[in-house]
């Protein structure tokens, strides 16, 4: 049984659109989702998990649950055989908990029985007595020190400082303002599921999962099973979304547990409900900023404290924080800065990675305060941005410099160029639908003023702070068919389809195989900080160059030329000459060449003290512009369309990025408008698609898109990640569009109707 | 597991009993469900008991479209159809659309136009397509955002998808006499 | 067996009267929310979309009302003629969920679960609606007023079942209009139903979820009663003004987490007040 068998890729090279090779199986419904996945003698796994965000656990009964007919197995933290915590950077959080719990959700047991009703039954029927205490939910008070730690590595997860040239300087313009961002969920579709097969003794386990690092979720699975990594085998279960949410741990060493209890193979699913409880969040953030500029309004200094609100544990939260302070002064030059920035720990739902990783937050920050300062300065907004972007050789506020392609001008120069929507408000043909307010007919045409925003951002690419970054592939090439090997997590953002085309375009075939993804090779790290395309990417096409060079050693042997003066045309090797021509095919025939690389980006640095070091590896670069309706008397919006140019370095599949920039804007959108995870004293409010509000096809308007191509050198295929930017300065502007509607600020997202309305 | 909790399985079994035998038809088939709960969803016992994966579940109250299927010749969310009151009536799902191999027009259009990507949502959006097409065989775009917006997409902006619904209704017309 | 799908109305009742603990669903896009989430455990299911009596509508001209199925979709009140005839339904039917929803969902599940933010029942309130119930012995009808008794209860008993309702056709605007942060799938935060008679130059108002049942805003009728001119289909802008502060006043909304009491009151208003200015366009 497997989970995605060696999908078969033909044609397309390098900067082709050509389509995915999973894309029949999954629009006819046969490709394998990680919840499609069954097994014989099968059985489904559930999670118990605290009502409370706060409480000592006082007892825990299982046996009115082992009554019940059906029930195999349940497992607490007494079961865990290994490391009683896990976590991505410190390893804080419980397996189970066994003592108290910190947050609503947080799992107590699992349940292993012959039918998911029986499951239901079973949690239902575990009594654990609780002594309910009163939850940290606001994150001042961890850092004005009057609540107890809450967790015995402390409240604060991070303080990180940066002091940047002249604390005490000034201009004469200053404005400042106090931004909020709401609990963003990444609400992918396809919710947690895995499905773990024991080894005959307990001595291992297979787990097909959904995860966006294999490697990193069988470090921690075997820690806490106290077994060695090699015994826990994973396969990549087809993954229905990922954007941040599924790099934490969640139900792996749940379902593993009950495998190795039972002997049987296990399935675990999440319902919607669970999903939101039982992973990470993006970080509701507080973020107070003073920006100081000459009265061209050139920025002078930016002040700012950061206050991200991590949850009951660690996760991703210290590298999130650190995305958000090195990105304060956004994609402007700035000479001077005093930043600080927390990170705490509260008994709110845990948060961690999401699409833009902090910079989410501090872009909505520093883009509201640009449209402040262009306001108080007399100076369009664009205007104001193109005088402040940064270029190529500017210094970050942390020091590091701009080394790779920084074309911000262009971002937003073409992105102000772009058409304006042609239809008035209500479109053509006057359909009162097109309004705020959509079906609900809640007005006529005269009740809407339109708006334009605009925003531009900076996203750092990869891993940074010292990560030994590396991806692993490798390329095997045998009677002119190669076979790529990488474990990379595909989540839908179109690995599979440009790993093709590196190796078509590298070795000149036509016919690529992929392997099954899995722990069976070396680690290509997470899929997320944009970061597949350069660093998978690096690595497929560094074992395609080795491969093609043993090839071409191969060839001169038997041809009496030259390797160096080879090269692929086509599906031909040819020499420089011209007098050689062989086909790859003809050439590779009873040969094999299999080559296994590790590709790293250049080391970064930890930040000091004062912030100060080389901490990133690369940025991006974008602007968006939205157009927007409101209904000021009601508070409602529509966003009529959102206009973008994008650096992308190269474009090595143009309708895969348009469908990432595309795709991005939305999540952009939701939480400009609509998305939150409402919380009050610990408790979510809304765990459920009826109340937590996702874009529909009526909400996301049409976008306009100009790549920006300008390969960087500094890239393996010259292309950037293209994922994170469009969901970063697309809140922001279609919250200045709104604010340029209505005329007031608006300075929380999601922006609510009674924000509207005032 | 001692005998006493053996006996007291008995009592529970009254309370929750895998006990409903009934019989769907399913693409063109009939489809025999025994030892089936009550409270099973058409969208669980497709999956689970007739191995009709395509289907998927992603809320489990109508609110994203992932489990649309045909009954009865309307498009309706599986999720909220109890299964066991689908009896008698044609059901039509994912894997009712075309052969494995080969995809109906709606289908390639939705590869083609680079509609897919984690593909989670995809399979109830062709089921979605393929009724609107049906109904409105040129639909506006604001028509194919309108009978479209049940189906939730959160990796494509829906852009792409509008795109390839488009280029079907196109293609359609082109072959028509 | 212990889903019964029955066709007949005569056998619908009968076994509803023999299993009065059954739980009874049409469409099921409520009941099977709740069972999915393990809140709702049936024992017995009677599913009664399939009995035509309750499938099917019929217009009266000469009573001038119609008399549509319990089981009749919202995508089928949706439809030509029933569009025509109660124009404020279709536009109500077309808010309600997705098109998965409404080719589901009938409009006597939306009586029977009765929420306050049902989309049908503003309107079913404004045009006086009667909702008809039939049990095994015996027949009852009930104005929809006295039928939703509070949030989510109803004057229905165990073993009856909501079998059709009866909506005057009146001549004259009427419309609806519903309050959702989204644009489409979304339940209401704040609704209205406005009908005009023209007959009894009468103005209708009912409003939803600013209450724990949908609310008749007697107030704003009277008051447009008196100030707006049919001949002229004319209302000041005063007049509108002082309608939509009387149809707030009428609301009693809760604060929850989808929208805070201050704001329905105020949207209310709002729609109440748009609804008279699409009904009266001159001013």
């Amino acid at each position: 049984m497997s989970a995605l068998v060696g999908e078969r890729t033909r044609a397309g090279r390098l900067g082709d659109s050509i389509t995915r090779p999973d894309g029949t199986a999954k629009v006819q419904g046969s490709f394998q989702f990680s919840s499609d996945l069954n097994a014989e003698n099968c059985l489904w796994g559930a999670t118990l998990r605290s009502p409370h965000p706060s409480a000592r656990i006082v007892s825990i009964d299982l046996s009115a649950a082992y009554r019940i007919s059906g029930v195999e197995a349940i497992v607490t933290a007494a079961d865990v055989p290994g490391q009683a915590t896990y976590g991505l950077i410190s390893q804080d959080q419980p397996v189970f908990a066994s003592d108290v719990v910190r947050y609503v959700g947080e799992p107590i047991a699992a349940v292993a029985a012959d039918h998911p009703e029986t499951c239901r039954r079973a949690l239902e029927a575990i009594v654990v007595v609780y002594e309910v205490m009163a939850p940290l939910t606001d994150p001042e008070r961890v850092l004005d020190g009057s609540h107890p730690p809450i967790h015995p590595d402390g409240n604060l997860i991070r303080h990180q400082r940066v002091l940047c040239g002249d604390a005490n300087a000034t201009g004469p313009i200053v404005v400042e303002g106090t931004y909020e961002i709401g609990m963003q969920d990444q609400a992918f579709l396809g919710l947690e599921a895995a499905l773990a097969l024991p080894d005959p003794g307990a001595a291992g386990v297979e787990l097909y999962v959904a995860t966006q690092w294999l490697h990193e979720d069988q470090k921690q699975i075997a820690a806490c099973l106290g077994l060695a990594p090699a015994a826990i085998r994973l396969t990549l279960g087809g993954v229905g979304g990922a954007f941040g949410a599924r790099e934490d741990i969640s139900l792996q060493v749940h379902t593993c547990l009950l495998a190795l209890r039972t002997g049987r193979p296990v399935r675990m699913h999440y319902s919607r409900e669970e999903s939101f409880l039982g992973h990470v969040h993006r970080h509701p953030a507080r973020i107070w900023m003073r920006h100081h500029a000459t009265a061209d309004g050139l920025l002078v200094k930016v002040e700012a404290r950061m206050v991200f609100d991590g949850g009951a544990y660690a996760s991703t939260s210290s590298a999130v924080l650190i995305n958000a302070v090195t990105h304060t002064q956004g994609p402007y030059r700035c000479p001077n800065a005093v930043v600080d920035g927390y990170a705490v720990r509260t008994n709110n739902l845990p948060c961690g990675a999401m699409r833009g990783f902090g910079v989410v937050q501090a872009c909505f920050a520093h883009e509201g305060q640009m449209d402040r300062l262009a306001a108080a300065c007399g100076i369009d907004p664009v205007d104001l941005r193109l005088r402040n972007a940064m270029v190529i050789g500017d210094k970050l506020i942390t020091g590091q410099v701009i080394e790779n392609v920084a074309p911000v001008e262009r971002c937003i120069r073409e992105t102000a160029a772009l058409p304006l929507p042609d239809e008035p408000v209500g479109g053509h043909d006057r359909n009162t639908m097109r309004l705020p307010g959509g079906a609900g007919r809640t007005a006529d045409a005269g009740h809407i003023r339109r708006g334009i925003g605009f925003a531009v951002s900076i996203k750092n690419l990869m891993y940074s702070e010292g990560f030994d970054d590396y991806s692993t592939a490798r390329c095997r090439l045998a009677d002119g068919v190669v076979t790529l090997k990488f474990a990379t997590s595909e989540v839908g953002q179109g690995f599979v389809t440009i790993a093709g085309q590196i190796a078509r375009s590298v070795l000149g075939v036509d016919e690529v195989v992929l392997g099954t993804i899995d722990t069976g090779v070396g680690s290509a790290g997470s899929t997320s900080a944009s970061r597949q395309t350069w660093m998978s990417g690096g690595a497929v096409n560094a074992a395609c160059l080795k491969v093609r060079g043993l090839l071409f050693d191969a060839v001169a042997a038997l041809y009496h030329v030259d390797a160096n003066s080879l090269s692929i045309e086509g599906s031909d090797i040819v020499g420089a000459s011209g007098a050689l021509r062989v086909s790859v095919l003809e050439a590779s025939t009873g040969l094999e060449f299999d080559e296994t690389v590790e590709y790293r980006h250049k080391p970064t640095e930890d930040l000091d003290d004062n912030g100060q070091g080389d901490c990133h590896t690369a940025f991006a670069f974008v602007a968006h512009r939205a157009v927007v309706d409101v209904d000021p008397e009601l508070g409602l919006v529509k966003v009529i369309q959102i206009a973008t140019a994008q650096d992308v370095g190269r474009a090595l599949n143009p309708l895969s990025v348009l469908g990432q920039i595309e795709g991005g804007i939305a999540q952009g959108l939701g939480l400009a408008v609509m998305e939150e995870i409402i919380m009050s004293e610990g408790r979510v409010r809304n765990p459920s698609f009826t109340d937590y509000l996702l874009p529909t096809f009526l909400d996301m308007p049409s976008v306009v898109v100009s790549l920006i191509e300008e390969p960087d050198p500094i890239a393996p295929l010259g292309a950037k990640g293209v994922g994170e930017p469009p969901t970063i300065s697309s809140t922001p502007a279609i919250v200045a569009a709104i604010r340029d509607a209505i005329g007031r600020p608006l300075d929380r997202v999601p922006v609510r109707p009674i924000d509207i309305i005032g | 597991m001692t005998d006493d909790f053996d006996s007291s399985r008995g009592l529970h079994s009254d309370v929750f009993a895998l006990s409903e035998i009934y019989a769907l038809h399913v693409n063109g088939g009939t489809h025999e469900v025994r030892d089936a709960w009550i409270g099973e969803s058409l969208l669980f016992v497709l999956r689970e008991r007739l191995g009709l994966m395509g289907s998927k579940g992603a809320c489990e109250q109508g609110e994203c479209g992932s489990c649309s299927v045909m009954v009865g010749g309307e498009l309706v969310c599986s999720c909220l159809v109890l299964a066991a009151s689908a009896v008698e009536q044609s059901i039509v799902t994912i894997e009712g659309i075309a052969p494995v191999g080969s995809p109906s027009d709606v289908q390639q259009a939705f590869v083609d136009a680079g509609a897919v990507q984690c593909g989670f949502c995809t399979p109830g959006l062709i089921m979605a397509t393929h009724a609107l097409l049906e109904r409105s065989p040129e639909p506006t775009e604001f028509e194919i955002r309108e009978e479209l917006s049940g189906n939730v997409c959160r990796c494509t902006g829906y852009g792409r998808i509008i795109d390839a619904v488009q280029r079907v209704a196109v293609r359609r017309r082109a072959v028509q006499p | 067996m212990n889903a019964l799908v029955p066709t007949q109305l005569d056998e619908a009742l009968r076994v509803i009267g023999t299993h009065p603990d059954a739980l009874v669903v049409a469409g099921g896009t409520d009941a099977m929310v709740e069972i999915n989430a393990g809140h709702r455990r049936p024992r017995m299911v009677i599913a009664v979309n399939r009995v035509a009596e309750l499938r099917s509508w019929t217009y009266d001209p000469a009573g001038a009302t119609v008399r549509i199925g319990a089981a009749v979709t919202y995508s089928e009140l949706m439809e030509s003629p029933l569009a025509e005839l109660i124009p404020a339904l279709a536009e109500a039917s077309r808010t309600v969920g997705s098109p998965q929803i409404r080719n589901a969902g009938t409009l006597g599940g939306n009586l029977g679960t009765c929420s306050p933010a049902g989309d049908g029942l503003p309107v079913l309130a404004a045009l006086g609606a009667v909702v008809h119930l039939a049990s095994a012995t015996r027949e009852r009808s009930l104005p929809v007023s006295d039928f939703m008794v509070g949030v989510k209860r109803t004057a229905l008993e165990a073993d009856e079942l909501i079998t059709a309702i009866t909506i005057p056709v009146l001549a004259g605007w009427q419309g609806y209009s519903k309050v959702g942060v989204r644009n489409a799938m979304v339940i209401a935060l704040a609704s209205a139903c406005l009908a005009t008679d023209v007959t009894t130059s009468s103005v209708r108002l009912a409003v939803g979820s600013v209450g724990p049942t949908i609310i008749r805003c007697a107030d704003a009728e009277a008051f447009a009663g008196e100030s707006v001119s049919f001949a002229r289909r004319s209302a000041t802008p005063a007049t509108v003004a002082r309608f939509g502060e009387l149809a707030a006043a009428a609301s009693h909304p809760i604060d929850d987490h989808r929208a805070t009491a201050a704001y329905r009151r105020h949207a209310v208003g709002v729609l109440a007040s748009r609804l008279l200015r699409r009904a009266f366009p001159n001013d």
